[in-house]
């Protein structure tokens, strides 16, 4: 196994503050009013959204009416997702003529480009929270449920012969071997999701009937010409994005880690 | 006692075993010694009943074998692949404990005494793939003996062993066995190995449809030890029998 060696924190990310550096000079020397200067972004946000008392912890009432809503449907999107993918994906994996029946539709429901989904729900829930959870969980289900299924598959056949021969019960079997060996494959598939879930989360936001989330923030921001604030918007989700990610990896670290040994793919 | 009435089995038409009769009495260590990929490991689990015998019999103290049978453990070659590597030694060892309805500190402090046994007392909370081969095998031959088993299997266990950790363990496994009556079916492709620990080694023929071609009885003192055994004229005479009789001469 080949260990990335860890660059010190400051070079890692040296490139995206060069980057943005760039961003800044060349932005203050065009002075568009399309493209503000980083630091004017960051000024609006924290004007915006992050300079509320520290009882709210620093969050001002509208962050509180922005990020909350969309921060609520994603997290409750993703777990939903999670849970029924890895449920259903071990379920699946686990018998090889179920697998085999279902692979062709799995593949099928895969490869529907997500936001194409939306519009059906908006037929069935109508506009509003449900329709957009509905949206991020039907979406983002299929790369858990697909890895999992691939993950529970792959269990070691000399290992569940171990297990057979220790006479355990079908749930410490699945508690004790076939979850564990899922386990990284089940990971690769939540990282695919929750991405998912960050796209679906704005976009179902964006359409009429929505009135509140970031996604929403956008658009209005968009209809008023307040490219300051769509940039805010932008930064923030952008941010968002990369803090829930880092969550999910330091869990996977925790749980993967001490058995990393299995083969793992994106 | 374990008994097999000629068992049979064939992949396709591929016969890979050819009525096989044994009777193994309590308490016997059992040598099986056979050319690569005769059949010796599909034997093997057939009577750990994870492969259905297709013909003949195989009986338990007289009751027949559908399924894994209660109080049987398996020892595999592939030490690395059967330790689970997300739990501790510990846990490795206490899983089989489960079945017994033992609490959890109860299950560990079992672990911990067999553990003992087969020499790993500080390893306890350390995972497997921290531990070299030899000690990964030890583990695994504590949890297959942590349930005092009535019935081993062991499949080529020291098979992928550097020599000197072999002997190490040919010995430990003596050791074992010593004063407990549980019976040992011990399959391995050495000729040396094979008389050294066994009370007796059956000898089968190259597949495909592998018989019993010998059945020898090993009259060597129950105390054994790597030098002086070895050396004796009833183990070198029986190592030349046991390599006739699989070259088939």
């Amino acid at each position: 196994m080949v260990r990335r060696t860890a660059l010190p924190l400051v070079l890692r990310w040296a490139v995206l503050l060069v980057a943005v550096a760039c961003w800044e000079v060349a932005a203050r020397a065009r002075d568009s009013v399309y493209f503000p200067p980083p630091l004017r972004i960051a000024r609006h946000a924290h004007a915006l959204w992050f300079s509320g008392n520290a009882g709210h912890l620093f969050l001002t009432p509208a962050a509180v009416d922005t990020i909350l809503p969309s921060l609520g449907r994603m997290v409750s999107g993703f777990v939903l997702a999670a849970v029924a993918g890895i449920v259903l994906g071990i379920a699946v994996g686990r018998s090889p003529r179920v697998y085999a029946l279902c692979n062709p539709v799995l593949q099928f429901a895969r490869a529907v480009p997500p936001p194409a989904l939306v519009p059906v729900f908006v037929v069935v829930f109508d506009f509003g929270t449900p329709m957009q959870v509905a949206s991020i969980v039907f979406s983002a289900v299929w790369p858990v449920l697909v890895n999992s299924a691939e993950g529970a598959r792959a269990t070691d056949p000399l290992r569940l012969q171990v297990v057979a021969v220790l006479r355990l019960t079908a749930p410490e079997r699945l508690w004790f071997l076939i979850l564990p060996s899922a386990l990284p494959r089940i990971f690769a598939g939540l990282r695919l999701s929750l991405s998912l879930c960050l796209i679906l989360m704005v976009f179902s936001e964006l359409l009429p009937g929505s009135d509140n989330g970031i996604g929403f923030t956008l658009t209005d921001a968009q209809t008023r010409s307040d490219l300051l604030t769509v940039w805010a918007a932008l930064v923030l989700l952008g941010a968002l994005g990369h803090l829930l990610n880092t969550g999910l990896l330091a869990i996977e670290k925790r749980l993967v880690g001490p058995t990393a040994s299995a083969g793992r793919t994106a | 006692m374990l008994r097999l009435d000629s068992v049979s089995r064939h992949f396709g038409d591929q016969h890979v075993l050819d009525g096989i009769s044994l009777t193994v009495p309590d308490g016997q260590l059992l040598s099986v010694v056979g050319p690569s990929g005769c059949g010796k490991s599909t034997l093997l689990r057939t009577i750990a009943g994870l492969l259905p015998a297709q013909e003949g019999t195989i009986t338990i103290d007289g009751t027949p074998v559908h399924g894994v049978p209660e109080r049987l453990a398996v020892v595999f070659q592939e030490y690395g692949r059967s330790l689970l590597p997300w739990l501790t030694v510990r846990d490795n060892v206490a899983l089989p404990l489960r079945r017994r309805g033992l609490g959890r500190a109860a299950r560990r402090a079992e672990a911990e005494t067999m553990l003992e046994r087969v020499g790993l007392r500080g390893a306890a909370r350390r995972h497997p793939r921290e531990l070299s081969g030899g000690m990964q095998q030890r583990v695994a031959l504590a949890r297959a003996l942590v349930c005092r088993p009535s019935l081993l299997l062991m499949d080529e266990p020291f098979g992928s062993l550097d020599a000197g950790t072999r002997e190490d363990l040919e010995d430990l496994l003596l050791e074992l066995h010593r004063g407990r009556d549980a019976t040992i079916v011990f399959v391995t492709h050495d000729i040396d190995e094979s008389v050294y620990v066994g009370d007796r080694v059956v000898v089968l023929s190259p597949g495909p449809g592998s018989r019993v071609v010998r059945d020898l009885s090993v009259g060597l003192p129950g105390e054994r030890d790597q030098l002086t055994t070895r050396g004796l004229p009833g183990f070198v005479e029986l190592r030349t029998e046991v390599g006739r009789a699989l070259r088939g001469r």
